[in-house]
């Protein structure tokens, strides 16, 4: 997919620690105006990304263009960047005001403007009652606050989050990704912003790019990521609870393992021509109907209850199917006791089909 | 002794709802007298003992005249408080020629300790920052090589530095001392220093980055501000051990006139004419010992914090 005025390119990237290759060859086209996140588990690379885009990390190869200019050798100040960091990184000593202006005192601002610019920024953020105080004497919301703040006031054309909820409780982290995606379309800026929550990503992002190993194993949005994971990992790390597995045979178009046996009548292979030979399915708990909704769906089966998560809004089944676990999302209101028999109706439609050797999508 | 927890236990049942409670409830009963107690303070008691009777033995002796002195009982108080012994050590007490008293000593050792302790606290503070915050190509093994130096044992260099100070034109003079002190207080207070701002958070010194702040703006508006503690801790060890230095006073400076107070409180101590005043020389010490201790207390607070550094949080 090629973008029309990107707004940050990042090409052929490479990072290396000593023998450790951290980013391997990246490429990635951010559009202007975009919300892109960076989602995977630790140490997949994407704060190191972000830090690279920052100009905090230098790249061991390629380059880095921001809004047309080359800027792989410029300073993180010059890139007309903002960043907002985990652990809020207030200056301890300075007034809210001063963490406001710093970066604006330090670019030799004239005094009008930054006190126009610190204002605005309060005001957009809600912190004018604050502007008098000490870091020290805020919420830890009203830290991060701060510290959006902070990256505000510089005028900038790309934000950098590297994950700015995750001090946070969850309540307030809930709070403060509405405001997040509120304050997107009220600024209309570039974001990239960096977390491993996957609710964050799916929320927040325009496109998603899941990362591993220093790859970006898939680039698109959220529909995309959740409906058509591109390979087995992607299907197994975004939804909560996971993706089941199993592992079978391809046949005729028709997949079949034991006494499981499912026509794939309706489902969209991503492949033109597909190959039998062995497979793994991929069945989203929430997409397992139970119930009178098993009426709807081609595929009939049964399962035995092992274990029940009741959490209200929808209960957790911890089921049996021929000696693997099976997770099945029912609705909360669901009664099932350990050890029944529950039947369970599955639509190929909304199956993932992998390659197992090479784990991506058929 | 009385048996705290049976009588907590007799006052609980009283109580209508804890009357049907039985065994241990609430708090556990606290012995003062225990074992434990006994010991510890105890040990504590002979300790401050062993150290507080010296002291208390030297301002006795200082405030006492020569006769009272004489007759030997040196814990006793003095009948009669003379603080001519005092002034004598401070302005009339003879070294050799001089017969100023350690008042020459002392400001010789001030004009020795303001610039030293000044220059080797500035220094190692920015090589601490350097270090800590912007790592460079072999800067592990630059900082290696500095801690190596503290391991050496002085008395080595004692000589060297000897002919480089001639060789330098500097031998003999303050100025060449200030230079020796500064140099051997450099590893020390560098790994002090460079301890403390590795404590202080990554994404701080990142964040000043992107705000467009470069080297001394960061150590200068983010980094100093928020170290008071750890200048405390290199102020203290610098003040003590420059002031306290008695080698390298002895070793580089060449005329009396300029030896720095220990020096010359040795000198007066260990003059072999006349006879020996003793409540002369305990003023002369506890002199010579008041500025450390001044600095100790009017900094004891921080000095602790400073020591806890790691504890210290934005």
């Amino acid at each position: 997919m090629t973008i029309q005025n990107p707004s940050v390119q990042i090409k052929s990237l490479d990072l290396s620690f000593g023998a450790v290759k951290v980013l391997r060859d990246l490429d990635l086209d951010i559009a202007d105006g975009e919300f892109l996140v960076l989602l995977g588990s630790s140490g997949c690379g994407k704060s190191t990304l972000l830090n690279c885009i920052a100009g905090l990390l230098e790249p061991t190869d390629g380059q880095i263009w921001i809004k047309g200019d080359n800027v792989t050798w410029k300073e993180p100040s010059e890139r007309g960047i903002g960043m907002v960091f985990q652990s809020y990184a207030l200056y301890p000593q300075m007034t809210v005001e001063g963490n406001l202006s710093f970066g604006l005192k330090n670019a030799r601002v004239p005094k009008a403007e930054i006190a126009k610019r610190v204002a605005r920024a309060a005001d957009v953020l809600q912190i004018e009652p604050l502007l008098k105080r000490k870091p020290g004497a805020l919420s830890g919301g009203q830290r991060q606050r701060v510290a959006i703040g902070r990256a505000l006031v510089r005028d900038v054309d790309v934000f950098l989050f590297d994950e700015p909820l995750s001090n946070l409780d969850a309540k307030l982290r809930a709070d403060l990704r509405v405001e997040l995606k509120r304050l997107h379309n009220q600024l209309e800026n570039t974001m990239i912003y960096v977390t491993h929550d996957q609710v964050e990503a799916m929320t927040l992002a325009d496109r998603i790019a899941i990362m591993k190993g220093g790859s970006i194993m898939q680039l698109g949005t959220p529909d995309e990521i959740y409906n058509a994971p591109q390979n087995r990992y992607v299907a197994d790390f975004i939804g909560s609870p996971s993706m089941n597995f199993i592992d079978g045979e391809l046949r005729d178009g028709t997949f079949t393992r034991d006494d499981l046996v499912l026509p794939l009548d309706g489902y969209a292979f991503a492949a033109p021509q597909v190959s039998d030979g062995p497979v793994t399915i991929g069945l989203r708990p929430e997409h397992i109907a139970t119930g009178a909704l098993i009426d709807a769906t081609p595929v009939r089966s049964e399962v035995t209850v092992d274990i029940v998560e009741p959490m209200g809004s929808d209960t957790l089944v911890w089921a049996d199917l021929g000696g693997a676990p099976f997770r099945i999302r029912m609705d909360g209101q669901a009664r099932v006791t350990p050890g029944e028999t529950l039947p369970i109706g599955i639509d190929p439609a909304r199956a993932h089909l992998f390659d197992r050797e090479t784990e991506l999508r058929l | 002794m009385a048996d705290v927890g049976m009588l907590a236990a007799t006052q609980a049942a009283e109580h209508p709802v804890r009357d049907r409670l039985s065994g241990p409830s609430g708090p556990r009963p606290k012995r003062r007298f225990s074992r434990t107690n006994i010991m510890v303070y105890g040990t504590l008691f002979v300790v401050a003992l062993y150290y507080a009777l010296p002291l208390y033995v030297m301002i006795v002796t200082s405030l006492k005249g020569m006769p009272e002195i004489r007759l030997g009982n040196i814990f006793a108080p003095p009948v009669e408080v003379t603080f001519q012994p005092w002034i004598k050590a401070w302005s009339e007490a003879c070294t050799g020629i001089n017969c100023d008293g350690l008042s020459r000593g002392f400001w010789n050792s001030v004009r020795i300790l303001i610039p030293s302790v000044a220059l080797s606290v500035a220094i190692a503070s920015v090589n601490g920052y350097a270090l800590s915050m912007w790592k460079f190509r072999g800067s592990e093994v630059f900082f290696g090589i500095l801690m190596v130096g503290a391991f050496i044992p002085y008395q080595v260099m004692l000589y060297p530095i000897v002919i480089m100070l001639r060789d330098a034109g500097l031998y003999g003079g303050l100025t060449g001392l200030v230079l020796v002190h500064v140099a051997f207080g450099m590893p020390i207070n560098t790994l002090l220093f460079r301890n403390y701002f590795s404590s202080i958070p990554e994404e701080l010194f990142k964040a000043a980055r992107v705000d467009g702040a470069g080297f001394w703006a960061i150590f200068f508006r983010i980094m100093l501000p928020m170290s008071l503690p750890i200048f405390v801790v290199a102020l203290i060890i610098q003040v003590t051990g420059i002031w306290n230095d008695f080698l390298f006073g002895v070793t580089y400076i060449s005329s009396p006139d300029r030896y720095p107070m220990t020096v010359q409180l040795n000198n007066i101590v260990n003059s072999v004419q006349g006879v020996k005043e003793y409540n002369v020389n305990m003023a002369a010490t506890l002199l010579t010992g008041l500025v450390p201790l001044v600095i100790y207390f009017a900094s004891g607070k921080l000095f602790v914090r400073g020591i806890a550094a790691g504890a210290v949080k934005g």
